[in-house]
């Protein structure tokens, strides 16, 4: 497999698998869930859900991106439940960190993996978002690759976008710093 | 002798879930002590005395490896056990935290028994 496309992009398998392995290891490891990985989808704008919990975590180096979780709030009382061995009936600040957490160890996995491909790349400290009626929308170029997981009779979405730094879109009505000027 | 534990990590829920595996070590423990990141792990260092140190590298405000600098510039923290736990695997990351003093090394996720046998390697 060529992890690199011709038009500079990673191969969409090679991203799926690596984010079914991060995700399944770490639900194994650190959870006790079973989760099943579902076909993975390709969006433009990752399609986050209008209520519900999202948790981001940045990368960058020679390529730059984003990883995340999505689920619903109900979903994310019940995996924080299980990794904090602590029953929680609604989101609260413990809820949230566990999902950032949850989400540092995935993407973080995935990114070890693709490191092999694309370089080093540094990993931010998560954010995570909890609400209701929120619109989210990513300025990245290329496309997010999702890939969605069944457990606990719910869907979990886990997602990344990444694309090498020359790709990065100038943002309109800016212009650049001396110093970035070739 | 009962030790006093100082965990370094920016989420309440890794701190959380140390604290219950150590719980359920064979390792004696006095009492753990906790921090968000490597400056106030510092802090706390300077006026406590620690027997071990559990931290993670990716912290905000002072990272782990940056952490660990510090304690081995000190000659009084230069002999301490300091486990990284932590999701950066990749092989430079682990030569690196080795070269700058680490005891020893934890990828996340980790299981409660990956925890304790790495404890039961520093024999205390």
């Amino acid at each position: 497999m060529t992890a690199i496309t011709k038009d500079n992009r990673l191969d969409e398998t090679l991203v799926t698998e690596s984010l079914s392995r991060a995700t399944l290891d770490v639900f194994g490891t650190m959870l006790g869930v079973d989760a099943v990985a579902g076909p993975r989808y390709t969006e433009k704008q990752p399609a986050h859900p209008s209520h519900g919990l999202v948790s981001l975590i940045g990368m960058a180096g020679a390529w730059v991106g984003t990883g995340g979780i999505s689920c619903s709030a109900e979903l994310a009382c019940k995996l924080s439940s299980r990794f904090l061995m602590t029953e929680y009936e609604s989101v609260n600040d413990d809820v949230l960190d566990a999902m950032g957490e949850l989400t540092n160890m995935i993407i973080g996995n995935f990114k070890n993996e693709v490191e092999e491909h694309v370089g080093s790349l540094g990993l931010s400290i998560p954010t995570v978002i909890f609400g209701r009626n929120f619109v989210a929308r990513s300025t990245a170029e290329n496309e997010w690759i999702a890939v969605p997981f069944e457990c606990e009779g719910e869907t979990m979405v886990v997602k990344v976008c990444l694309s090498p730094q020359s790709n990065r879109p100038v943002v309109r009505g800016h212009a650049p710093p001396p110093y970035m000027v070739d | 002798m009962p030790l006093d534990v100082l965990i370094v990590d920016d989420s309440a829920a890794i701190r959380k879930i140390l604290q219950r595996v150590l719980a359920q070590t064979d390792v004696p423990i006095n009492r753990v002590l906790e921090a968000g990141d490597g400056r106030e792990a510092l802090n706390l260092l300077r006026t406590e005395k620690i027997n071990l140190v559990l931290s993670d590298i990716n912290m905000p405000n002072m990272d782990g490896l940056q952490f660990l600098t510090e304690v081995r510039a000190n000659d009084e923290w230069k002999s301490l056990p300091v486990l990284m736990i932590t999701t950066e695997g990749s092989q430079a990351k682990v030569m690196e935290a080795v070269q700058l003093g680490a005891t020893g090394y934890v990828r996340k996720p980790f299981t409660a028994e990956q925890i304790k046998e790495k404890l039961a390697t520093l024999h205390f």
